[in-house]
């Protein structure tokens, strides 16, 4: 089983895809839970605390809005966690505020840098037909990396 | 000074699961889901269900529910549990955050239905499908088209500049 990052990581389709053909989906619902069930201090609606825009500073450089950064300290430890990833591109889903617009471009030049881990690129069907060929081409990629796994 | 924040339902987790099916509706998956469950809570909503319990409970119960229509469930992750203060659109009013993606791919799920039926049976996608759904990178603009762009724009300007002196001269004589 492989951990897989999905994009948009908040996608319900691919999340099920992943888990449906036996992988780990990582998507932003996980980091949240972490945030949501750690006690500390009342920071809502997210228990975004001012420490996430530091912690995103790994990932963004400081002249960055915090807005961008605090969204890396999300994405970016489970794009660095991730054994392959799945973009959908074109989404009208990730259409958001410049903050989101730009995490989302930062998020897949992240993934597209790391050259260790198969990335499958694909956008959303429009029809019947597209959507057979959205499932195969998904399942096919999670397939790869199933045979890729080293038995135990 | 900052207040203190203590966390409920530590070690759960929650999952939604949505149903977009002609035979199955949310009341018929919460019963199921009831009649198996092992202590998870479950929450019957206008798209299907939120269950919240430990992982495996949580995954036992979703395993059922999957059976009753495999093509029609989908289920994903939720970060909050239900009827969270921070996200429950009882306190908070309008649509509940995330609501619009859930929109959206809801839209989409009866081709994805479709596909994981026809896959099952053995259908192959033909490759006009396979090259729609492929992302293709947009080319940049090349530099020397850029700079063609660049000199006729200026040529234009220039000429209109020259029009416009050449009609105020005539005026003036």
């Amino acid at each position: 089983m492989s951990k897989v990052f999905i994009y948009p990581s908040t996608s319900l389709i691919l999340s099920d895809m992943v888990a449906r053909f036996g992988h780990e989906p990582l998507g932003a619902a996980i980091k949240i839970r972490e945030r949501i069930q750690t006690p500390g201090f009342d920071s809502p609606p997210l228990q975004m605390t001012p420490e996430d825009p530091k912690k995103g500073l790994k990932y963004a450089a400081v002249e960055v809005p915090a807005g961008v950064r605090g969204r890396m300290a999300i994405f970016g430890p489970l794009i660095e966690e991730a054994e392959a990833a799945v973009i959908v591109n074109d989404s009208d889903l990730a259409f958001g505020c410049m903050g989101c617009a730009r995490t989302d471009e930062l998020v897949k030049f992240m993934i597209r840098q790391r050259k260790d881990i198969p990335i499958l690129e694909i956008v959303y069907p429009s029809n019947e037909d597209e959507g057979l060929a959205f499932v195969d081409s998904i399942k096919n990629f999670l397939d790869g990396l199933s045979a890729k796994e080293v038995p135990k | 000074m900052p207040k203190e924040y203590n966390p409920e339902f530590v070690g759960t987790v929650t999952k939604y699961v949505f149903v977009e099916s002609p035979d199955i509706t949310p009341q018929h998956l919460s019963i199921r889901a009831y009649e198996i469950s092992q202590g998870v809570m479950i929450k019957e909503t206008c798209f299907g269900l939120q269950i919240t319990g430990m992982p495996e409970d949580v995954e036992k119960v979703i395993a059922a529910l999957r059976e009753m229509d495999p093509y029609h469930i989908l289920v994903k992750d939720r970060g909050f549990p239900p009827g969270d203060k921070r996200r429950c659109r009882a306190n908070l009013g309008g649509a509940r955050p995330g609501y619009f993606g859930h929109e959206f791919e809801m839209g989409l799920l009866r081709h994805i239905s479709k596909g994981l039926k026809a896959m099952e049976n053995g259908v192959k996608p033909n490759e006009k499908s396979v090259n729609a759904i492929t992302y293709h990178d947009k080319p940049l603009l090349d530099t020397e088209r850029l700079e063609e762009i660049a000199v006729s724009k200026s040529r234009e300007s220039a000429n209109k500049e020259a029009d416009t002196g050449a009609a105020n001269n005539s005026i003036t004589k």
